[in-house]
């Protein structure tokens, strides 16, 4: 059993929890996921790392209701048990393991979309902490549904905001401010985007076009997050990989991401059913 | 000797009710039947059947009490060497091994060892006819949540093994058959066993990969590893090694002092062929899991599960069986496509038998090399290719070989890839000085030392897919060789 030991809604729909997991607090690296499962009869939810606290031994979930097996985290109070959360998951991101002399010379831009927000921060404050250049953009659909604003501003050399309708900073999506950035002469290295399989797609279709190298994070559908399922295959480079012990991040040049957003959508009519009768 | 007793007949569920559900089977022997079958034993001077089981049950000793109707003697007597009786009996491919080699076989039909082994151990723990061992009930630590176990444990203290140095600790990684039976032996002799297990549930390939009907989980896998936890042992599930602790912290920071590596071979294999990634083609591995493990079949639950109105299992071993019948159980027509004949179907023949009751319809000599799919990327049809036998290959089977120009296309909304299943690299490649070989299986020794001291291994992790109770044979193994590793350190 896991202690959910703080708990804040961020929106109306995206929920955050500080989580007591001491083993998995001191194991994990940015880039890593962990599976929740909330009670007996749930689902295991796949979730990223949003932080993690080794001396106090707390991991940070960041969940967003879409159905019911949101829900079922959502509905848990501070103060619960999770009955279980294992971790962490799936490889770190690829500057963990960089020599530092090589990730000195580098200027990295996340691109942040909706709940993927969340994840970007332990890697942006990785990289800050060790000196290496980070701007990040967080886009969402308007200036409420913004997240981790402060938290990422003190993690970053700069930190750009985009809204769908203008209602915060930059008028428009992420792409788009990102391509303005480099309009306007930022030069960076490293791309790294995370949030909505679409947008992630399209990131990629921009740092193309800017001839920056993107790494994303697949969030696939998975069962046991062990390479024992294989319910996350996704296609790199004409090879399927399994996201949870090949990935989960991958060069956003070679992942066939159309495959990927079918893939995601294999169990709706299941979990529409499910939805009906859990989230009311 | 003309009035032999024939093999006593087991009930099972009407095929076409048990189509329908999840429910066992196989009903089991009854007392009367037990002792009726028990007394066809000819208590051979050299038992071949004692020979023939991995783990060496005293098989006719324990029939002798099942003839006497001591029941919980003949339980003591399979104590002895298995910590899972009622599984084996269950799940145990006995026509090749004890029954196998039973001397009545040869001219008619084997004694029901298997039969009669579950019966044993259906009886002690639903009637909780032991008498008190003194072991004591389930450790409160380990997360038995619904106190202890309505029966009293069937624990026995073996005469092997003498008393190890106090507290001295070992961890077992995998909670499946080989590290169940590696545990269980080890606590006996009073080492300080703790399992990691990577899901969340004890069990490993009895939790997650047999179906309910044919190992029912509560009634039958959870008491028998609440007999393990009796016995002592730590079970820490949600725990995967290698990611979240490594073998290298648990000996140098958590004081282990040996280590047993009974990961199983988790890992699903696909065919490569086109098509393999649209919606609707599920490993076996996924497919069974959500059913078993996450209990997707039930309301209660809100695991998804997606069979479909038509599906085609692509393989012949056991868990092809299980994942066609599952299928079937979730309304889908199912039929078994198999590049071989009949005759070299993995499978057990019971599994084969019960299989074809049930109405799964088997497609012989027939090679997939295609997954067809609609607009919207969903399977539609499976196109394969006939098959006929060649020359044997090295497994002795006849090779198949595709007859040029018969492709042809079977309609279908799912496919279930079921053609086997390799050791997880995970453990490997996290830890110093332990070797694989190319097919992923650690190196081992009969004994199950690896190429690391104080690190053992044993099971499919070393084999590849095999079965519950080789793998069971082999943490026995293993356990005798950390307790002398141990004692001698």
């Amino acid at each position: 059993m896991f202690k959910i030991l703080k708990r804040d809604m961020l929106t109306p729909n995206i929920c955050k929890m500080v989580v007591s997991a001491p083993r998995i607090a001191k194991a994990a690296l940015p880039g890593q996921f962990l599976i929740v499962l909330p009670g007996e009869e749930g689902e295991r939810i796949p979730l990223t790392i949003s932080d993690y606290d080794r001396e106090e031994g707390t991991v940070t979930i960041v969940t967003q209701l879409v159905g019911a097996s949101s829900a079922a985290i959502i509905a848990k109070e501070e103060g619960e048990f999770f009955r279980d959360v294992v971790g962490p998951l799936g490889n770190p991101s690829a500057f963990v393991h960089m020599d530092e002399e090589a990730l000195k010379g580098q200027r990295y831009i996340f691109i942040a979309g909706g709940l993927g927000t969340a994840p970007v921060y332990p890697q942006a404050k990785w990289l800050h902490d060790r000196g290496v250049a980070v701007d990040v953009i967080i886009g969402a659909r308007t200036k409420d549904l913004l997240i981790y604003t402060e938290e990422l501003g003190s993690a970053c050399d700069n930190l750009y905001l985009c809204t769908d309708d203008g209602s915060a900073g930059f008028h428009g999506v992420g792409t788009a401010c990102l391509e303005k950035l480099v309009s306007e002469g930022k030069e960076y290295t490293q791309a790294v985007a995370i949030g909505p399989m679409i947008m992630m797609k399209f990131a990629t279709l921009t740092c193309k076009k800017l001839q920056i190298p993107i790494d994303v994070s697949l969030n696939m559908l998975m069962v046991d997050g062990t390479g024992m399922c294989g319910a996350c295959r996704v296609t790199v480079a004409g090879k399927t990989r399994f996201a949870c012990v090949d990935g989960p991040e991958f060069n956003g040049y070679d992942v066939d991401f159309d495959e990927a957003m079918r893939r995601l959508g294999q169990y709706k009519a299941e979990e529409a059913e499910e939805k009906a009768k859990y989230v009311k | 000797m003309a009035e032999r007793i024939p093999r006593v007949p087991v009930r099972e569920q009407d095929p076409k009710v048990r189509a329908h559900n999840f429910d066992e089977v196989c009903y089991g022997y009854n007392l009367e039947e037990a002792m009726t079958e028990a007394s066809r034993c000819l208590h051979c001077k050299n038992p071949r059947c004692v020979g023939a089981c991995p783990v060496s049950i005293k098989i006719p000793e324990f029939i002798a009490k099942v003839k006497e109707g001591d029941i919980n003697g003949a339980a003591a007597i399979i104590a002895e060497d298995s910590s899972l009786p009622a599984v084996c009996g269950r799940v145990c491919p006995q026509e090749t091994q004890c029954e196998g080699s039973c001397i009545l076989g040869v001219k008619g039909e084997p004694v029901a060892i298997g039969k009669l082994e579950r019966f044993v151990a259906d009886h002690t723990s639903e009637g909780g006819t032991l008498p008190p061992s003194g072991v004591g009930c389930a450790d409160p630590t380990t997360g038995y949540a619904g106190g202890p176990p309505a029966s009293v444990p069937r624990v026995a203290r073996p005469s092997g093994g003498s008393v190890p140095p106090s507290g001295c600790k070992v961890a077992i990684i995998g909670s499946g058959p080989a590290g169940l039976a590696c545990a269980s032996d080890l606590a006996k002799w009073g080492y300080d066993v703790t399992i990691f297990e990577a899901l969340h549930k004890a069990g490993g390939v009895l939790e997650y990969g047999i179906p309910e009907f044919r190992l029912p989980k509560e009634k039958v896998l959870k008491r028998e590893i609440d007999e393990v936890k009796a016995l002592g042992v730590k079970i820490e599930t949600d725990v995967i090694i290698g990611r979240t602790v490594t073998i290298d912290s648990l000996m140098d920071e958590e004081g282990f002092e040996a280590v047993f590596v009974g990961t199983g071979a988790g890992l699903p294999k696909f065919m490569g062929i086109p098509g393999e990634n649209l919606n609707g083609v599920f490993s076996a591995n996924e497919f069974l899991t959500r059913n078993n493990l996450m209990k997707a079949f039930r309301d209660d639950y809100m695991t998804p599960i997606h069979a479909g109105r038509k599906c085609c299992v692509v393989g012949g071993g056991n868990v092809a069986m299980d994942a066609a019948r599952t299928a079937l159980r979730l309304g889908a027509d199912t039929s078994i496509v198999y590049r071989r004949t009949e005759v070299e179907l993995p499978a057990r023949k019971e599994e084969v038998h019960h299989a074809k009751e049930e109405g799964i319809d088997f497609k012989m000599l027939t090679n997939p090399v295609e997954i067809i799919g609609d607009e919207n990327g969903w399977v539609k049809a499976l196109r394969c290719i006939r098959m006929e036998l060649g020359e044997p290959d090295e497994s002795g089977r006849r090779s198949p070989v595709p007859i040029p120009g018969s492709e042809f296309e079977i309609p279908t909304e799912t496919v279930i890839m079921a053609l086997g299943t390799a050791p997880n690299p995970l453990i490997v490649n996290t830890t110093k000085g332990l070797e694989a070989t190319r097919r992923g299986g650690l190196v081992a020794d009969d004994e199950g030392r690896t190429t690391r001291e104080g690190i053992f291994a044993g099971g499919d992790a070393v084999t590849g897919a095999a079965t519950v109770i080789l793998a069971m044979g082999a943490g026995r193994k293993a356990a005798k060789a950390i307790d002398e590793y141990l004692k001698s350190k």
